[in-house]
């Protein structure tokens, strides 16, 4: 620790320290532009000059070490000072400097209200400017359909230069020319490839760089910000909902360390006009083959007439991806009441079930966890399409110190380099016999990380892909004291919560491959779950947002809550639980799904024992504790579930393990209804095509 | 400088592939960097594409150099647009690099590109006949001799419109033409020949024995034995095997590539070729001369301190004289110096 005195006020810090770190312990204020605590440094805004003693001019204190302050001359810490007059003439000249092509156009800038240059300029600057030359004009640059360029009032800080090369990992973005004609662009104007895209446009301190789909839509102070949870995967991103009267305007990400540190996915952040697009806003009911709307009753009727006919058996449900826990366990008490075990939340096919304990199927290490890892084999999972963030996760931990990452799947561009083993189940074997070159690795990492994706899982030889993983998992050492390595990577929003509360088949109940199956069941709730076909045959109750597949095989449609417009539990595929907030109310008739669920089964005869949202947690979490622990991953037993997977044995098939998702911006209801997810869809063109580029 | 772009498409070539030879001098450069710097080899491989492409770089070229080094398109395209010797449009026979920089400014570079303007029109463009196009680029490290261009890969410096304008005639009739100064200079040196380190002593030896001899004495009489004996002996040694101030390794003496004063005292002429002793002579006719006339001051100083026995009349804090010729290994036929004066 090295002592240092900022403004008066000793401070005790660690020398790799920079000052501008040492600063802000102190208390101090230092305004910056180019400098980014994920990033790397760049110090070229001069934003952060403080003066230290014994330099001969001020410094940057962004790029400057305290263990390279020279001590004063009789041995005293040394000293920087933040509010000095000379510190105050450094900050408005580079003000002035930074202004001098920056154009006046703050009130058609959709940096407004938010831009760092403008509250900087307020706080630092001069109120006049001396320069009467002209301002310096630069053309606009294409750099992809989430954001939208207005490079006059670019101030060169390179930010999105260091984020999309650094973080993101795609080195798409640069700057040509020099000086006064340093322009940022991609190359020859191609489209950003990184699915992190849009975050550079939350690091553009100016308005050089915003969101395209919202340009000209809002302004800050216009919005009302409700703290909430993402679900367009399995990762559980905190984000924000700006909304307008009854609209969502944008998302942006909230900070948590833990998961998202500060970025979020592309379709995270723009899926947000699929939010009001194709949505179910008053109950359907199927007429002659043609669905008409109905109302609240007429369809609570028609559902009544053919429950009451139906054999109890012959009932199912499925849970989709993007289900809150709520309406899942109200879901779950109304099938068992009706005598049903027919349930399922894997409308996947995946063999991932709650019987061998939590630590079966949780992304155990935790997300931050990743950074503790020494060696990473990847099964069966495209990280990179499946939960953006957490590759950017891996990418980060590789960029730290490289270390051996493997895969074993499907062969695409993941941002980092790794060994790719083989494409299927073979491989796996191979290495489960300690027969693989890669097995000394593993075995030699203290902390093995196996990351086992849903394109492992959702097979029908998965349970013996799971056991091999398990076994593997157990011969190298993953599960020990203090480190759980086996790491099961969801994609959809749900899963983990609806295996924690036991949505799936009870005993002699039927799983969601066999529930669809023609003529298997009479009556089947589909509560959101729009990826599974579902044969002719059963009376189909859809309970949703959007009208998409599952909307079009219904005979009664219930309009839902989207996760903006509800309070709902989610649990990532870390185990952690999360809560969404209401930011807007549903849109017409639609309710929260929890009520027209509770509102069913007054009329079914079944009437569920809550009457309110809180009534229903206690329920909830008088069965599943855990879940009531907001924010925390209720930490699972590894050991146990690692010795029943493993003695699940059987033999894997021989079938590569293939791609979980296709198109990345169109894997739920809410993608698929978003103009902007369809335009970034086109981009990548064909489904398949997007395999061969990546 | 204007905005640096690639060329319109409608010039670019489809495709870019480094010709074998180039190819392995490539390769050669990019085995000088260790297992994963290989992009330390951009500048030199985009310099050698544009070489072959006829001066200048295409975007097929930038493509295929990234390619090689394993780098994003962009980064490669970044290093182009920086540097200005790499020109991202098609240029002339002969591409004219026109530095505007102050001194070749305040030299007369103002006149140079309103000529170039005139005859060439404006700077980016090749001229009707294929044969020029012109930039103004910022300092080319020539300021000794400004104003000054570039030309391809050679150097044209003390120009006037004029000098500029035989210069490109004769480039352009293919007549040979004088690299360097076009005013008869000898590389850097003041127009008119040399006017410094003129002194022969300065490149056999004698000089440094003559400072070494004052110290020694000096400690002599500061009385101590040892210093006396070393003074002596030091004394005789000199007198014996005269050493050469510096080494000559690396050194211009070393080649024979230079006509300069230490290359021609090594070889025993006088330092200072009697023409340019008469063309100093000449020049310093104008009457403003102050440093000449405070070395004599200076030198006029130093004999009368010699001859007090004492280091020097001048303050402390005043720049070190320059030493008399004076001293054991210095006799009555060592070339004096020549060029002040008379």
């Amino acid at each position: 620790m090295t002592k240092i005195v900022v403004d008066g006020t000793e401070v005790d810090v660690p020398p790799e320290y920079t000052l501008l770190q040492a600063c802000e312990l102190a208390g101090a204020e230092i305004p910056r532009f180019c400098f980014h605590e994920r990033l790397s440094i760049a110090g070229n805004c001069r934003m952060c000059l403080v003066e230290l003693k014994g330099a001969p001019k001020p410094v940057a204190s962004c790029a400057w070490g305290v263990r390279d302050c020279r001590p004063g001359p009789n041995g005293e810490p040394p000293t920087v000072l933040t509010k000095s007059p000379l510190v105050k003439k450094a900050r408005e000249g580079v003000m002035e400097f930074l202004l001098i092509n920056h154009p006046l156009d703050c009130p058609i800038c959709d940096q407004g209200g938010e831009c760092d240059l403008q509250d900087q300029a307020m706080a630092y600057g001069v109120d006049t400017s001396r320069f009467h030359e002209n301002k310096r004009a630069v053309h606009d640059k294409y750099i992809g359909p989430l954001v939208k360029t207005s490079m006059n009032r670019c101030i060169h800080c390179t930010r999105c230069i260091r984020f999309v090369a650094e973080v993101a990992g795609v080195p798409d973005l640069g700057a040509t020319g020099r000086g006064e004609d340093m322009e940022i662009t991609t190359y020859l104007e191609h489209a950003m490839g990184s699915e992190l895209q849009a975050n550079v446009a939350d690091l553009c301190p100016v308005g050089a760089l915003t969101h395209k789909p919202q340009a000209f839509n809002v302004r800050p102070w216009e919005l009302a910000k409700t703290p909430s949870v993402d679900v367009m995967d399995a990762v559980g991103s905190n984000i924000r909902v700006d909304a307008r009267g009854k609209e969502v305007m944008r998302v942006l990400p909230r900070v948590n360390e833990d998961i998202n540190e500060e970025w979020i996915s592309d379709k995270t952040r723009q899926h947000v006009d699929g939010l009001r697009l194709q949505r179910l806003d008053r109950p359907f009911l199927r007429e002659n083959g043609r669905l008409r709307p109905a109302s609240w009753n007429e369809a609570f009727a028609a559902i009544a007439a053919r429950v009451k006919a139906a054999d109890p058996s012959r009932i199912g449900a499925i849970a989709g991806d993007l289900a809150g826990v709520e309406e899942m366990f109200a879901l779950k008490l109304l099938l068992e009441s009706l005598g049903s075990k027919n349930l399922d939340c894997r409308q996947d096919g995946s063999v991932l079930t709650p019987a061998h304990g939590r630590g079966s199927y949780l992304f155990n290490p935790t997300i931050a966890g990743i950074d503790d890892a020494d060696a990473i084999l990847i099964i069966g999972s495209n990280p990179r399409l499946e939960a953006a963030i957490i590759n950017q996760r891996i990418r980060k931990r590789w960029r730290t110190s490289p270390l051996p990452i493997a895969v074993i799947g499907p062969q695409a561009d993941l941002t980092y380099p790794y060994a790719y083993l083989g494409a299927g189940p073979d491989t796996l074997v191979e290495l489960v016999g300690g027969r693989h070159s890669f097995n000394d690795v593993l075995s030699k990492a203290e902390r093995p990380l196996i990351i086992l994706g849903a394109g492992a899982t959702a097979r029908s030889d998965g349970a013996a892909i799971l056991a091999a993983a398990a076994q593997l998992a157990g011969a190298i050492g993953a599960v020990k004291d203090g480190w759980n390595g086996l790491a099961v990577l969801h994609t959809a929003a749900a899963r983990v919560g609806g295996l924690d509360l036991g949505f799936v088949p009870g005993e002699g109940g039927l799983a969601a491959p066999a529930m669809v199956a023609a003529g298997s069941l009479d009556v089947l709730f589909n509560l959101g779950a729009d990826e599974i076909d579902i044969a002719p045959g059963a009376f189909v109750i859809y309970q949703g947002t959007h009208g998409d597949r599952g909307a079009h095989r219904a005979d009664v449609i219930l309009p839902g809550a989207a996760y903006s417009e509800k309070s709902a539990t989610f649990v990532n595929t870390e185990g952690r639980v999360q809560m969404t907030n209401r930011a807007v109310f549903p849109p017409g008739d639609a309710r929260e799904d929890w009520a027209i669920l509770r509102a069913l089964s007054d009329v079914l005869g079944k009437r569920l024992p809550f009457d309110s949202l809180p009534a229903l947690r206690r329920a909830l979490y008088g069965q599943h504790p855990h879940l009531a622990r907001v924010e925390q991953v209720a930490p699972a037993e590894g050991a146990p579930a690692l010795r029943q997977l493993a003695a699940l044995g059987g033999w894997p098939g021989r079938e590569p393990f293939g791609p979980v998702i296709r198109d990345f911006y169109l894997t739920n209801p809410i993608a698929r209804a978003s103009r902007v997810m369809a335009e970034c869809s086109a981009l990548l063109g064909a489904p398949s095509a997007l395999q061969a580029a990546e | 400088m204007a905005n640096r772009r690639l060329a319109p498409a409608a010039a670019q070539p489809q495709t870019f592939a480094f010709s074998p030879e180039n190819a392995e001098w490539a390769q050669g450069q990019i085995e000088k960097y260790p297992e994963g710097r290989q992009a330390s080899a951009v500048i030199p491989l985009l310099w050698k594409a544009q070489e072959q492409n006829g001066g200048w770089l295409p975007r097929a070229a930038i493509e295929a150099v990234a390619d090689e080094l394993g780098m994003p398109h962009i980064r490669v395209l970044e290093v182009a647009t920086f540097y200005t010797m790499f020109a991202l449009e098609p240029v002339g026979r002969f591409w004219i690099q026109l530095c505007g920089t102050v001194p070749c400014d305040s030299c007369g570079a103002r006149e140079l590109k309103d000529y170039l303007q005139r005859r060439l029109g404006a700077p980016g463009h090749v001229s009707a006949d294929g044969n020029f196009s012109w930039l103004e680029v910022e300092c080319l490290g020539a300021c000794c001799n400004a104003p000054m261009a570039q030309i391809n890969q050679d150097y044209y410096e003390d120009l006037t419109p004029d000098l500029l304008g035989t210069l490109m005639d004769d480039l352009a009739a293919g007549r040979p033409v004088k690299v360097g100064s076009q005013v008869g200079r000898t590389s850097s040196e003041p127009l008119g020949g040399a006017e410094t380190l003129t002194d022969a002593t300065l490149f056999d030896g004698s000089r440094v024995g003559a400072w070494r001899k004052r110290f020694e004495e000096k400690d002599a009489e500061d009385g101590s034995e040892a210093g006396r004996a070393e003074a002596a002996s030091s004394e005789q040694r000199a007198a014996v095997e005269p050493k050469p101030a510096r080494p000559d390794a690396g050194r211009a003496v070393g080649t024979a590539a230079t006509d300069a004063p230490a290359q021609r005292s090594a070889g025993g002429e006088t330092p200072v070729k009697s023409g340019d002793t008469t063309a100093a002579t000449e020049s310093t006719v104008q009457p403003n001369r102050p440093a000449h006339a405070a070395s004599e001051a200076i030198a006029k100083a130093e004999a009368a301190g010699s001859e007090a026995g004492t280091q020097s009349a001048l303050p402390r804090n005043a720049p070190p004289p320059q030493p008399a010729t004076s001293g054991a290994s210095v006799d009555a036929d060592a070339p004096a110096a020549p060029t002040k004066g008379n």
